[in-house]
C-alpha cells in the first residue's frame, strides 16, 4: 500500500489544439441576454429621452447663437428661454451615475456567482472548452459588449450637452466638465466605469460565489471607488493651476481659493477682523466667520495688500483628465478580470 | 490502460483531510463502483478525477496517465455531478446547443434519438423536467459526447426505483455497446451491486477495498463455527467477526480451495456483506486489485 508504484505524473506529449473561441458566442448569448436586454432597457430609454430632447435643445441652441445682436433684448429672451426650458439634464445625470454600478452588478457579478451558486460551474468547466477559457471568452465578450454600449451612450450624451458646453459660460448655471456630475459620463469615462465595475462584479462573484451577497458587495466597492475617485483623486492627475484672481477663466474646476498677505495665507477669521476694525461698513454681519463674497470687498482688501488666490483645474484639460481616467480605470479592469481568470483556474472545488 | 491512477492521494479542506493516502488504479473497461458512506471521501475523489480540484498530496492521472483536467482528460471524460446540475432556465434543445459548442465531439443525432425515446420534450426547459428526466438528459448530453470514460457522482440518489433501473440501463447499455468505462459513485452498494463488475471502497478518506468484484470474492470467505472457539482461529487473516449467540461468523481472506478447520463450516461471502465488514473494521484493507504486490501497473496496462 505504501509502494508508490502508480506513475501518476502527467504525460507532456502533445495536447490537441483548443476549441475554437467563436463557440463561446452563443454559449454566451444564450446565457446572458436577459441580462444584456436589462443594460439595452436602461441606457435605450434614457438615449431615446435625450435624443429626442437634445433635438430640440440644439435647434434653440442654434437660435439664441445666430441671434444678432446678442445684446438685444429679443436675443436675451432667447437665451433665457434657452436657459430656463432645457435645464442640463440634471436629474437624468444623476440616474446614469448608478449605469455602471447597475451593469456591473447584475451583469458582472452573476457570471461566475450563478454558476457557483447553482453548482453548474461542474458541468461548463468539464466540458472540452476548458474552464479557464471559458471563463476568459465569457468575461472578455460581456465586457466589450458593455463598454461598447456605455461608450455609445455617452456620445449620445455629449452631443446633448454639447450646447452647454459650447464656450458660452454667459449663459449661467451650466455644469463645469469636469464637475463630478458630468465629468463620468461623458468622453471615455462612462465606457471605463462600466468596464470597472463589470470587471468588479465578476470578481466578487467568483470571491463571494453567491449571487445576491456579490450583487450587494459589487454595488458597494463601486461606490466607494467612484466616490473616491471623484473626491480625493481626480483633482491630482495633473497640477492645478494657480491664478491671483478668485474667478480663473470659463469652466474652470475650482479646487480651492485663499487670501495671503505678504507671502502668508490670510484664515477667514482674520479677514472678518480686520474688516471689523477697517472697514464695518463691509464687514456684513460677520456670520459663518467668514467675510463677504463682493467685488467690493475684495477690491479692498486687495488695495490693503491682501491677495486672493485660486488653484484650479481648467476646462481645457476635459481630455486629458478623461484619458487619465479611462487609463487607470482600464488598467484596473484588465487586473481585476486576469485576478478572477486566475481563481478559476486554480479554484479548488 | 488504467482509467484512474492515484498514488498517495491527498486532499485537504481547511484543517480535514477528505481523502489520504489514497493510492489505487483502475482498469478500463470495467464499471466500477465507488461505495462508501457519506464523508468517506467519494465526492472528493471524483472532484478530483474530474479537475475540478486540485490534489493537497500525491498526484492522480487519468486515461492512462493524462493530468486531470487537460484537454485529452476533458475530452474522454463526461462527468455528471451529483443532482445532475443542470442550467435549469435551459431548454434540452439549448443544453444540446451548450454541450455541442463546448465539446470536442458531440453525436446531435444520438442525443435527439436517445432524449426522442424516453420522452423528454427537447423545448421544455432542464428545470420543469421531472428529477428522472433530468438525470436521464445529463446521461444522454454525457454520453453523446462519446467519451472514452463515464463518471457519475451519486447518479440515483435523487430518483425512485423506477427511474433507478432505467437510468441504470442506458448507462449498461452505454457501457457496454460502445465500451465507455463507468465509474459510479454511491452510498448504497445494492443499487449498484447488479451493475458493476470493479468496486472501490472508500472509508474515512482512505481506500479500503479495491479490485474486480470476482477476485474479491473469490479471496474472501465466511467460516461459521462455535463462537468459543473464535479466537483461536489464526490460519488466514481475520477481517470480521460477527458473533450470534453459540455462533460465530468469520470473514477470513482465504481462497476456495483453503483447508477448513474441523468444526468450521466455509461459505461463499455475498458483495454487501464483505464491504459491509470491511466498513466495520477500519483498519482492515484488501487491494487484490492492480496495486498490490505482483505484476507492475505498467504490466497490468498491457
Amino acid at each position: 500500500m505504501t509502494a508508490l508504484r502508480v506513475p501518476a505524473r502527467p504525460e507532456q506529449d502533445a495536447s490537441p489544439r483548443p476549441l475554437p473561441w467563436r463557440r463561446m458566442a452563443w454559449v454566451t448569448w444564450r446565457q446572458h441576454r436577459i441580462a444584456l436586454a436589462g443594460v439595452a432597457a436602461l441606457l435605450g430609454g434614457p438615449a431615446l429621452y435625450l435624443w429626442l430632447t437634445g433635438l430640440q435643445v440644439h435647434r434653440d441652441w442654434t437660435a439664441a447663437v445666430a441671434c444678432h445682436p446678442a445684446s438685444s433684448g429679443a436675443c436675451g429672451a432667447l437665451v433665457g428661454y434657452y436657459i430656463h426650458d432645457w435645464p442640463p439634464a440634471q436629474i437624468i445625470s444623476v440616474v446614469l451615475q448608478a449605469a455602471p454600478a447597475l451593469i456591473g452588478a447584475f451583469v458582472g457579478a452573476p457570471v461566475l456567482a450563478r454558476e457557483m451558486e447553482t453548482g453548474t460551474f461542474r458541468y461548463a468547466w468539464t466540458l472540452g472548452f476548458g474552464r479557464w477559457r471559458w471563463t476568459l471568452a465569457k468575461l472578455v465578450s460581456l465586457a466589450v459588449v458593455v463598454a461598447a454600449a456605455a461608450g455609445a451612450f455617452s456620445v449620445l450624451l455629449s452631443w446633448y450637452y454639447q450646447p452647454f458646453l459650447a464656450g458660452n459660460p454667459g449663459f449661467g448655471g451650466d455644469p463645469v466638465p469636469l464637475d463630478a456630475t458630468v465629468f463620468d459620463l461623458r468622453g471615455v469615462a462612462f465606457a471605463a466605469w462600466t468596464l470597472a465595475a463589470f470587471a468588479i462584479g465578476a470578481l466578487a462573484g467568483m470571491l463571494i460565489r453567491r449571487v445576491v451577497p456579490a450583487i450587494a458587495a459589487t454595488l458597494a466597492v463601486y461606490a466607494g471607488l467612484a466616490v473616491a475617485a471623484g473626491v480625493f483623486l481626480r483633482e491630482h492627475y495633473m497640477t492645478p493651476l494657480l491664478i491671483r484672481n478668485l474667478n480663473p477663466p470659463g469652466f474652470a474646476w475650482i479646487l480651492s481659493q485663499w487670501w495671503t498677505k505678504g507671502g502668508k495665507p490670510v484664515g477667514q477669521s482674520a479677514l472678518a477682523q480686520f474688516l471689523q476694525q477697517e472697514a464695518p461698513q463691509l464687514a456684513g454681519d460677520g456670520k459663518g466667520g467668514g467675510i463677504p463674497q463682493s467685488p467690493t470687498v475684495n477690491q479692498y482688501l486687495a488695495q490693503h495688500g491682501y491677495a486672493q488666490w485660486t488653484s484650479y483645474q481648467p476646462g481645457s484639460r476635459f481630455w486629458p483628465f478623461q484619458w487619465i481616467e479611462g487609463g487607470w480605470l482600464l488598467a484596473l479592469s484588465v487586473l481585476l478580470i486576469a485576478a478572477t481568470v486566475w481563481l478559476v483556474r486554480r479554484r479548488a472545488a | 490502460m488504467n482509467v484512474i491512477e492515484a498514488s498517495g492521494l491527498g486532499k485537504r479542506y481547511g484543517s480535514t483531510w477528505a481523502l489520504r493516502e489514497c493510492s489505487l488504479a483502475i482498469p478500463a473497461g470495467h464499471v466500477t463502483a465507488l461505495v462508501g458512506p457519506n464523508g468517506a471521501g467519494k465526492t472528493t475523489l471524483l472532484n478530483l478525477a474530474a479537475g475540478l480540484a486540485t490534489p493537497s498530496a500525491g498526484g492522480i492521472t487519468v486515461l492512462g496517465g493524462r493530468a486531470p483536467g487537460s484537454p485529452v482528460a476533458l475530452d474522454g471524460i463526461a462527468f455528471v455531478a451529483q443532482d445532475a446540475p443542470l442550467y435549469k432556465n435551459l431548454s434540452g434543445a439549448d443544453l444540446l446547443h451548450l454541450t455541442r459548442n463546448l465539446s470536442r465531439r458531440f453525436d446531435q443525432a444520438y442525443a435527439e434519438s436517445r432524449l426522442g425515446e424516453l420522452g423528454i420534450p427537447l423545448k421544455r426547459k432542464a428545470g420543469r423536467l421531472s428529477g428522472g428526466q433530468q438525470a436521464q438528459l445529463a446521461l444522454t448530453l454525457a454520453l453523446a459526447r462519446r467519451p472514452r470514460l463515464l463518471v457519475l457522482d451519486e447518479p440515483v440518489a435523487m430518483l425512485d426505483p423506477v427511474a433507478r433501473h432505467d437510468f441504470m440501463a442506458l448507462m449498461l447499455t452505454a457501457a457496454l455497446d460502445d465500451g465507455v468505462s463507468v465509474l459510479l459513485s454511491s452510498h448504497v452498494l445494492t443499487e449498484l451491486e447488479r451493475v458493476a463488475d470493479y468496486l472501490v471502497l472508500l472509508s474515512r478518506g482512505q481506500v479500503q477495498m479495491a479490485g474486480e468484484v470476482d477476485d474479491l470474492l473469490a479471496c474472501h470467505r465466511v467460516l461459521t463455527g462455535p463462537a468459543a472457539e473464535a479466537d483461536r482461529y489464526t490460519e488466514r487473516p481475520v477481517v470480521h467477526v460477527r458473533r450470534a449467540e453459540a455462533q460465530a461468523h468469520l470473514l477470513v481472506r482465504a481462497a476456495a480451495d483453503d483447508p477448513v478447520p474441523p468444526g468450521w463450516e466455509a461459505h461463499p461471502v455475498g458483495l454487501e456483506e464483505l464491504a459491509l465488514a470491511y466498513l466495520r473494521e477500519p483498519g482492515a484493507a484488501a487491494l487484490p486489485g492492480p496495486t498490490l504486490p505482483g505484476p507492475t501497473l505498467s504490466e497490468v496496462a498491457k
